[in-house]
C-alpha cells in the first residue's frame, strides 16, 4: 500500500452530512467523487434530504439558486475538475448574491498519478477566488468540520459564495496499479 | 444537418403574453435575453425571476424552485440557444421528476441577442424530442395560439415535468428591460413568497 492510501471511510466523511443538516440544508446536489461517496450515500438514504446527481457541476449553481428562491438551502459537492465547469455560471452568485456552499474534493495537488488532473486542480482555488468565491482549505482531518462550519455560516449569513477545499491528502492516494 | 426553412408564425410577445394570461400563483423563471424582455413586456410581476447571465441555467433554477415549492406551479420561459447550453440539465430534470415544472422554449432557430445567427434548433435539432427521449412526462410543439392555450391549461397540472417548444418568428421586437439589479430581483421574488432578506 502506498503512503497515505486508505480506502476506508474516515470519520470526517461521516460527519459531513450531519454538519450540513445542522445548517438546515435540505438539498444535496453533486457530481460524484470518491471523496464525497460517504456523504452522497448518506444523503441518498436520508428522507429529509433531497439529493440529485448532475450531469455537469454548473447545474448545481442554478439548482441551488432556485431552491433558495423557494426558501430552501442546499450544498454542491464536486471535484476540483468540476470547478472549471462552474466559472461563468458563478456570475449568478456575484450579481444576485445567492448563498452557495461548495465542497470541493481536490485532484492534482498531492501524489497525483494522472497529471491530466493537474492543470485544473492547481488552478481551482485561484479560479474560485477570481469569481468571488471565498475558499477555505482543509488538509488535516481535524480541520474539515470546523472549516465546513465556518464556510456554511458565512454562506448563509452573508448571502455569499463559499467553498471548502478538501485537500487530496485527506482523501488518500488513488491506487492505479494493483 | 442542413438548414431548416423557418415557417414559424407565432409572434414571441403575443405568445408569452398569452401563456402568462390569468397566471394566478404561477412562479416564472426567464432565461437571459429576449425571453426576459418578453416576460417583462407581458407585465412585470413579483413572481418573475429574470436572468441576465448564467446562460444555460434557467431550467435548473426552475428545477430547484419547483422542488423547494412543490405546492406551486413553476414555468421556465427561455430561448432555444439558452436551453441547449444546459441541455444536460434535461436529464437531471428527468431524474428529479418535478411534477410541477413546465419549460417553455421559445424556438426561433436563432441566437437573437448576437445578430440572429442560426442556432442548433435552426439547423433542425428539435428540443422537445430531446426532452421526450430523456423521459419528460409530457412534451409538445406549439405552433398556434390554440396550442398556447392548451399549454397554459397544463401549467397547474401535477404530472410533469413538461417541455414545449414554441415556434416563434425570428426578429427582435423592441427591448423591454426588466430590472438588472440581481439582488433586488432575488429579494423581491423571495419576499413575495414570505421570505425575509438576511
Amino acid at each position: 500500500m502506498s503512503s497515505g492510501e486508505d480506502t476506508a471511510t474516515k470519520d470526517w466523511q461521516e460527519q459531513i452530512l450531519p454538519t450540513l443538516k445542522g445548517f438546515d440544508i435540505r438539498h444535496v446536489v453533486y457530481v460524484p467523487d470518491a471523496g464525497h461517496s460517504a456523504a452522497i450515500h448518506a444523503a441518498e438514504q436520508d428522507k429529509d434530504i433531497i439529493s440529485l446527481p448532475l450531469t455537469s457541476e454548473e447545474e448545481g449553481i442554478g439548482y441551488l439558486a432556485g431552491a433558495w428562491l423557494g426558501g430552501e438551502r442546499g450544498a454542491l459537492l464536486l471535484q476540483s475538475s468540476g470547478v472549471g465547469n462552474c466559472i461563468n455560471t458563478l456570475a449568478l452568485n456575484a450579481c444576485a448574491k445567492f448563498p452557495l456552499l461548495m465542497l470541493v474534493t481536490m485532484r492534482g495537488d498531492w501524489a497525483e498519478f494522472n497529471a491530466w488532473q493537474n492543470p485544473m486542480g492547481q488552478a481551482t482555488e485561484r479560479a474560485l477566488e477570481m469569481m468571488g468565491v471565498r475558499t477555505w482549505r482543509a488538509d488535516r482531518e481535524d480541520d474539515v468540520i470546523p472549516l465546513l462550519h465556518g464556510a456554511a455560516t458565512m454562506a448563509f449569513n452573508g448571502d455569499a459564495a463559499c467553498a471548502l477545499i478538501l485537500g487530496q491528502r485527506l482523501i488518500g492516494e488513488k491506487k492505479w496499479v494493483k | 444537418m442542413g438548414k431548416v426553412t423557418q415557417q414559424h408564425s407565432l409572434d414571441r410577445r403575443d405568445a408569452v403574453a398569452r401563456l402568462l394570461q390569468d397566471r394566478g400563483d404561477l412562479l416564472v423563471v426567464t432565461g437571459l435575453g429576449s425571453p426576459s424582455y418578453d416576460a417583462m413586456a407581458a407585465g412585470d410581476h413579483d413572481n418573475n425571476y429574470y436572468l441576465w447571465a448564467a446562460m444555460g441555467s434557467a431550467a435548473m433554477i426552475g428545477l430547484g424552485l419547483a422542488r423547494a415549492r412543490p405546492d406551486r406551479s413553476v414555468l421556465v420561459i427561455t430561448g432555444d440557444g439558452e436551453l441547449m447550453m444546459g441541455v444536460g440539465g434535461l436529464a437531471t430534470i428527468t431524474v428529479a421528476q418535478p411534477a410541477n415544472l413546465t419549460i417553455a422554449v421559445l424556438d426561433n432557430g436563432l441566437f437573437g441577442e448576437t445578430g440572429l445567427q442560426q442556432s442548433h434548433a435552426g439547423h433542425g435539432v428539435e428540443i422537445s424530442r430531446i426532452a421526450e427521449s430523456m423521459g419528460f412526462a409530457w412534451t409538445g410543439i406549439v405552433r398556434t395560439r390554440e396550442d398556447i392555450d392548451d399549454l397554459r391549461g397544463r401549467l397547474d397540472d401535477r404530472d410533469g415535468p413538461r417541455l414545449a417548444t414554441i415556434k416563434i418568428k425570428g426578429g427582435n421586437p423592441p427591448r423591454v428591460l426588466p430590472p438588472r439589479d440581481g439582488v433586488y430581483i432575488k429579494n423581491r421574488f423571495r419576499s413575495a413568497l414570505g421570505f425575509n432578506p438576511i
